[in-house]
């Protein structure tokens, strides 16, 4: 009973940051940009956030360190993919590169430091009921936050006018803009809520998952991100699952590792990665009557005037 | 007033000559404010990145041998890139090479084996990273999968593979532990080119297919339809030319030449196989391919330059304690300033006055 709480509660914990920066790359993506920095924006958010926390001992603070840094990282790729109307392929690689390099040279002073990690909720009676006690009411505020943000979104882009007009620019940014919706301008604050939630997604592995920064340390979650909005065919509650079944991945190859079954640490530690080619395969495959990507995704738009 | 982008009628030649260097200009303007704020002296810094390693024959040595893998892997991926194929896995390929030459170096080592032996290894290296390439191929041709993701995912799935063979099977028996096979025998070496110096065969290789890319991309229908599918896909559609036998075609010789590049790199410089025998050569490949504008002859200046920013990088850090990042921080600020400067070739700016213009009435 005790391992199947710990094996949701990890769970829990290795998806959160998935689903963050996944709800982040997901709005970016419907208004019709794709940012492929994400890693770097996260790495970066990581080194910021855990500098933020460890000079404050706030992990609050930490975490607007990070939201900030994913931001401007992003604003970046805005100027460049946007502004200057560069392949946001080759601007996103670009983006992961420098974060990378940034994170290390940001995060080089406190590699070895250690902080308390975000606290976990506790409600006397409720917390302590077996089984789902600490499951539903003991967990740290980003689970819960994750979960509020994901609801959020769903509400903003199916619910609200400004999300419809936000799918607009997604689907046909020439439309959008002959009816007057300042298109740039639309994309340019998806990108950078897109930069925020990946910087907080980042930081949330120092502050949270473990209490240290070390360099590399979103070791692909970035990427998987990205496929996870591809998996999850654009839509919020799709990204839910995805999130939780690649969290469930990871964290069933770790276990599977100490319980020392006969198979090679480094084919477990590969599962997640092969996993995301797997997924990528079969849904692609599935999807043979047209896609259900954005029309506009990753296209580049100058307004005539 | 406003500040806007306007697409140029035709694209200008001028720039697309000059702005590399504007780009470098920029980069080297930017890592003086960087080192500024590290506390370094910047002048004493830029000494080091870049006039140091030019003044003495080891370090020019050096730059050429790390310029071999990233030329090689940097012309395959600009075939892709050229033809609209993103392959950024080149570093899984590059792994992926290593391992599948090595398999014979390890195989052969202390027997009486032939003069075959390095011919075998380049051979099945470049098949090696040729198949892992296809993977992410033939995902997005019969699939439609992202090559991006695919081909990504796949550089962890490599990196734990060569892990898992030198802590495992292929570990040296008398190597105190280490993670890494013996030390290859000399069949099974790269030849240098001057005794006792760094200079190795596998630079002649990558001028070689420096060449073969130049006649390639100039001199072949196969080189015209890769350049005609990635720049208009529609007129070659109606050309009927078949962009996804390029996609395969183009992942193919990027995957091959990265593999290669890898068992170059680990039979010649490094002298056997272990994690770590890769400084990001398949990243900083992608932006060799764009700083040298997708032209072979443009990669290989671009190549040496970025070589010698690894090795100005590494003495930069001996000499002034300077972080290896920031070569990597280097790298990737250059790269967003061809990017950007690459778009003025298309668009230029111009200054707009809303005001005026709904009064004219005009657009």
């Amino acid at each position: 009973m005790e391992l199947i709480e710990a094996i949701i509660l990890a769970v829990l914990a290795a998806s959160t940051p998935l689903l963050i920066a996944a709800t982040g790359e997901l709005v970016t993506e419907r208004s019709g940009v794709l940012n492929l920095g994400v890693e770097g924006m996260m790495i970066v958010g990581a080194a910021c956030g855990f500098g933020g926390a460890w000079l404050t001992g706030s992990i609050f603070i930490g975490a607007l360190f990070g939201i900030v840094a994913g931001t401007l990282m992003s604003l970046v790729f805005a100027l460049m993919a946007l502004g200057l109307a560069v392949n946001q392929v080759a601007t996103g690689l670009a983006l992961t590169i420098l974060g990378v390099g940034l994170s290390g040279l940001i995060g080089a002073g406190f590699v070895g430091e250690r902080i308390t990690p975000a606290a976990h909720l506790y409600i006397p009676g409720l917390t302590d009921i077996p089984l789902i006690g600490r499951v539903l009411f003991g967990e740290d505020a980003f689970v819960y936050f994750s979960l509020a943000l994901i609801v959020g979104i769903w509400w903003f882009l199916y619910r609200t006018r400004a999300g419809l007009i936000l799918r607009a620019c997604g689907d046909n940014h020439v439309s959008a803009h002959a009816l007057g919706y300042p298109v740039l301008r639309i994309r340019t604050f998806a990108v950078m809520f897109g930069g925020g939630c990946a910087g907080l997604a980042g930081a949330y592995l120092p502050l949270a998952y473990t209490p240290f920064f070390i360099p590399g340390m979103t070791a692909g979650r970035g990427w998987i991100a990205l496929a996870l909005v591809v998996f999850s065919s654009w839509r919020p509650g799709r990204l839910v699952v995805g999130a939780y079944l690649f969290g469930a991945v990871t964290i069933l190859q770790l276990h599977a590792q100490g319980w020392g079954v006969g198979i090679p640490s480094q084919l477990m530690s590969a599962l997640p990665y092969l996993a995301t080619v797997i997924v990528l395969v079969l849904l692609s495959r599935a999807r043979t009557g047209g896609s259900t990507a954005p029309a506009a995704l990753g296209t580049v738009f100058v307004p005539d005037r | 007033m406003q500040l806007v982008l306007e697409k140029r009628a035709e694209r200008s030649n001028t720039i697309a000559l000059v702005s590399p260097l504007i780009a470098i200009g920029l980069t080297i303007i930017t890592m003086t404010i960087l080192f500024a704020i590290l506390g370094k002296n910047p002048l004493l810094a830029l000494h080091a990145y870049f006039i140091a390693p030019l003044t003495d024959s080891y370090s020019l040595q050096e730059i050429a041998v790390k310029a071999t893998p990233l030329v090689m892997i940097a012309i395959g991926l600009s075939l892709c890139y050229l033809a609209n194929a993103w392959n950024i896995g080149a570093e899984g390929q590059f792994l992926i090479g290593a391992v599948a030459g090595s398999w014979i170096a390890v195989k052969t080592q202390g027997t009486d084996a032939g003069s075959w032996v390095l011919p075998a290894m380049l051979v099945l290296a470049a098949a090696g990273g040729a198949l892992y390439a296809l993977i992410p191929a033939i995902c997005k041709v019969k699939f439609g999968a992202s090559e991006i993701l695919t081909s990504l995912m796949l550089v962890y799935v490599a990196d734990l593979l060569l892990d898992y063979l030198v802590r495992g099977p292929w570990r040296d028996p008398h190597g105190f532990n280490f993670p890494t096979t013996a030390e290859f025998d000399p069949v099974a070496t790269v030849p240098l080119l001057i005794e006792g110096g760094r200079l190795h065969l596998g630079s002649i290789i990558a001028l070689l297919v420096v060449a073969a890319a130049a006649i390639l991309l100039g001199r072949t229908i196969k080189g015209f339809e890769i350049r005609v599918v990635g720049a208009a896909p529609r007129a070659a559609r109606f050309g009927g030319f078949n962009s996804n036998q390029l996609v395969i075609l183009t992942f193919a010789v990027s995957g091959a030449l990265a593999g290669l590049a890898g068992i170059i790199e680990v039979a010649g410089p490094v002298g056997h196989l272990q994690p770590g025998i890769s400084p990001g050569y398949g990243f900083t490949a992608i932006i060799v391919a764009f700083l040298g504008r997708l032209n072979p002859l443009g990669i290989l200046i671009a190549g040496l330059f970025l070589a010698l920013t690894f090795i100005g990088g590494e003495q930069a850090q001996i000499a002034m304690k300077i972080p290896l990042d920031v070569t990597k921080v280097f790298q990737g600020i250059l790269l967003f300033y061809v990017l950007a400067c690459d778009s003025l070739i298309l668009y230029r700016f111009k200054l707009v006055f809303p005001n005026r213009q709904v009064a004219s009435g005009t657009h």
